[in-house]
């Protein structure tokens, strides 16, 4: 264990955490692990530098040079096309020098460690490490082994925080805050990296969450009642519910997750067209959420599968703005890890 | 002629309800006498005086991975001996699942070769139930029996094969060898790495379900029924086979179990929360075990069994894994605990917790796992886990009230692997006598 050992580095301070806006100018995160340990106005700098970055992204030549000289490497041990883009363009139109490495999990079998790698990344002079890896807690063990930010790109079925705040970004900059509103998210919770990283977000900003899968596709111990009391806030505050229709009731925003066809290879789901039957976001069903709702996906969709390819592709459809958001979120992310940014502008985005 | 004699400690010898201060007396390596005063009618010998300390019968592990031949990187006899000494063992059963694995006379005799040159103490071999380990024929229990095997299992990897099971628990019965499973129904926990339930689910990680030991209990205990073989349940590590057990016992199946010193006192927590708060998450790979830690109610049940006897045994299921293989993505880990030296000040939370009293904990490292699986009946090992005149020489000076610090780089083991680092365990082994002689001492120990 070496510098990080204790992890204190990711620990907010006792001050500020019960007030509205943070301490001046400190962002309190080295590392974007996930959003467990995230609180309300960290989130929200977020959000409304967000803002700011897709002013930029929306520009003719969108380039600025807030990052040039600051390297990053996008580490994915996993194959990604969206979130690796997603990054790379992030880090691009902030002048950084971004470098992608694909690589699989056979060499780290071989033996080439984890560790030794985000070392001599490290050694290179690499600021900050984009990692995917499709083993949950590895982004943890690199960080405990690097002073370069880690980035968590998606760690196994464990969490996707950038995902997660892409999709906050979305719904704030769709209906403003999210606080007491109904969200839904329906598919396939136990694996879902995305879900367990939304989960939190939402419930930190205040939403009221429902999760909705079969049976055997809802993680165990969600329930408060599966947990002791003592664990009462280790897990997010959500609702559950295995009936689609009733889950749907009144939401203001709609998510379906992606479904992985190796669940009914695994034997989770008799079948795909069974899985669509039950719950399949339709617009039959939508018509049971508010008026107004909004229908999220992370993609890559399966249309046909978890989601109708009209209402996909529909008026109430905000799927396309999570990719555009998802560059302008990474860029602010990127830019609050780097440090560069000045004390009196975090201080006046948290207010 | 060698004569010891350890004076005046509190003599706790559950086998023969002894508890009481007198001296011990052994002559060339067997017990001479024990009672008060009998150390100063010798004349010449070798004197520890055990003052405000305990003497127990040297201590017996069932269930110890010696990962030699094959895996010495991990752990040697001669370093996993020598472990199992400074944690108060003078006896350990060697897990067969070397490579090549325990399952011919050849691989026993060199096992107990090795064992001749360079074991701090004595190493009673175990054979695999299935040849190869592979789950798919039996291997030879008679040969095996023949070389000096006192057990078969095939260490953790549970036979799956219901039919398999059956047949050599048939089998063994000719022989008088207990069956040992690891008890996880392969199909159920495929994949797991760590207790399924809320903290697998908070960490993203696949669980191992505690019902996926139930029924791979349940499984067996209806299988020795069957056979009238003798059953040894392994790492009891939940409340549901605790139960099964228990009613086993009740209708008197021939089954015994055992329990780690880590499943009987920490939970599933250890893996994701380093403190009380639950905001910052780890994924220690150091408390990655199979069967996995579970949770309160699970250690609260196996505590009980552990007071009424229906748990016969504390054994460490000692697990020695290198750095290398531990430090790495929590699914790569290699599970497993290095757990001789620190098994008896972890189990003293037990008594700390008032859950079992120290004369009961010391029965179960004594004289419970010895009955367990009749190890007295052993040619030489008469009086093995007891301090009976003329019975093996093997004793231990403990200081029950000790606070100390794990520290994995002091271990013996060549395994640091140990979710304890840096933790005070109160109660430790100072002294280790092995066949009349000193296997191992602490420096606070005092010659007269």
């Amino acid at each position: 264990m070496t510098a990080k050992a204790n992890l204190d580095i990711h620990a907010i301070p006792e001050e500020g955490t019960t007030s509205s806006h943070l301490p001046s100018g400190r962002w309190p995160h080295h590392d974007m692990l996930d959003l467990d340990n995230c609180r309300r106005p960290d989130i929200e700098v977020v959000l409304t530098l967000a803002d700011r970055m897709r002013e930029i992204l929306d520009r003719r030549i969108p380039r600025v040079p807030a990052l040039r000289g600051y390297t990053i490497v996008n580490l994915f041990y996993e194959p990604s096309t969206r979130t690796r883009v997603s990054f790379e363009l992030a880090g691009k139109v902030l002048g950084a020098d971004i470098i992608s490495v694909s690589t699989n999990t056979s060499s780290v079998v071989k033996g080439e460690s984890l560790i030794d790698t985000v070392r001599t990344l490290r050694a290179m002079r690499s600021d900050a490490v984009v990692m995917r890896h499709p083993m949950a807690g590895a982004p943890y063990l690199a960080a405990q082994h690097t002073d370069a930010s880690i980035i968590n790109a998606g760690d196994g079925a464990h969490a996707h925080p950038t995902q997660a705040l892409l999709d906050l970004y979305t719904m704030h900059r769709s209906i403003g805050d999210i606080a007491g509103k109904k969200i839904v998210m329906v598919g396939d919770i136990a694996h879902s990296r995305v879900a367990r990283s939304d989960l939190w977000g939402l419930t930190t900003m205040g939403a009221h969450v429902v999760v909705c899968g079969p049976p055997t596709l809802l993680a165990l111990g969600m329930r408060v009642s599966d947990r002791p009391s003592h664990a009462e806030n280790a897990l997010p505050p959500v609702t559950i519910e295995t009936n689609i229709d009733q889950a749907i009731e009144d939401a203001d925003v709609v998510m379906a997750l992606r479904l992985q066809s190796e669940r009914q290879e695994g034997g989770l789901l008799p079948s795909l067209h069974e899985y669509a039957t039950h719950y399949q976001v339709t617009a039959e069903r939508l018509a049971r959420a508010k008026p107004d709702h909004l229908l999220m996906h992370p993609g890559p969709k399966n249309e046909g599968i978890e989601i109708a390819a009209d209402v996909a592709g529909g008026s109430h459809s905000i799927i396309e703005d999570q990719v555009t958001n998802g560059v302008a979120v990474r860029m602010a992310l990127l830019y609050l890890l780097s440090g560069r940014i000045e004390p009196e502008e975090v201080t006046e985005l948290s207010t | 002629m060698s004569t010891v004699a350890i004076h005046n400690g509190r003599v706790i010898d559950p086998a023969l309800s002894r508890d009481g201060i007198a001296d011990v007396v052994i002559v060339d390596g067997r017990v001479a006498r024990v009672g008060p005063n009998e150390g100063e009618m010798v004349v010449e010998a070798d004197r520890i005086d055990a003052t405000g300390l305990i003497v127990t019968p040297g201590f017996v592990d069932l269930q110890v991975h010696l990962r030699e031949p094959g895996a010495e990187h991990q752990e040697t006899i001669a370093s996993g001996t020598k472990a199992a000494a400074r944690g108060g063992f003078t006896t350990i059963c060697a897990m067969p699942g070397t490579d090549p694995p325990i399952d011919s006379r050849a691989a026993v005799e060199s096992v107990l070769r090795e064992a001749e040159a360079s074991a701090a103490i004595r190493v009673l071999p175990l054979g695999c139930i299935s040849a190869n380990r592979a789950g798919e024929l039996l291997a030879p229990a008679g040969e095996l029996a023949g070389a000096g095997v006192v057990a078969l299992t095939d260490d953790g990897q549970a036979v799956a094969d219901p039919n398999l099971m059956r047949h050599a628990m048939q089998y063994s019965t000719r022989f008088g060898l207990p069956i040992a499973q690891h008890p996880e129904d392969p199909a159920l926990v495929a994949g797991g790495q760590m207790h399924e339930g809320w903290v697998a689910t908070r960490l993203g990680l696949r669980g191992r379900p505690a019902s996926g030991e139930a029924t791979m209990v349940a499984r067996d205990i209806a299988l020795a029924e069957l056979t009238g073989a003798h059953l040894h349940v392994c790492d009891v590590s939940t409340a549901g086979s605790v139960a099964l057990i228990r009613a086993a016992r009740e209708r008197g199946v021939h089954i015994t179990a055992s329990a780690t010193p880590h499943h009987l006192t920490l939970t599933h927590e250890r893996v994701a929360f380093a403190e009380s708060s639950y905001e910052q998450i780890q994924y220690d790979s150091s408390a990655k075990v199979f069967p996995p830690l579970r949770e309160e109610s699970d250690i609260t049940e196996i505590a009980k069994a552990l007071r009424d006897g229906v748990v016969d045994a504390i054994t460490t299921d000692h697990t020695p894994v290198s750095s290398m293989e531990k430090d790495i993505e929590f699914d790569l880990a290699i599970p497993g605990i290095s757990g001789l030296e620190t098994a008896f000040g972890l189990s003293m939370r037990l008594v700390e917790r008032q859950q079992v009293d120290l004369a009961t904990l010391i029965e179960r490292f004594t004289i419970g796992p010895v009955r367990a699986w009749a190890l007295d009946r052993q040619p030489g090992l008469e009086g093995l886990g007891s301090l009976t005149p003329g019975g093996v020489g093997d004793l231990l000076v403990i200081d029950p009230a000790v606070e100390w610090t794990v520290d994995p780089e002091n271990f013996s083991s060549l395994g640091r692997n140990t979710p304890l680092a840096g933790e005070t365990l109160t109660g430790q082994v100072i002294a280790t006598i092995f066949d009349g002689q000193l296997a191992y001492k602490n420096k606070s120990l005092t010659a007269l």
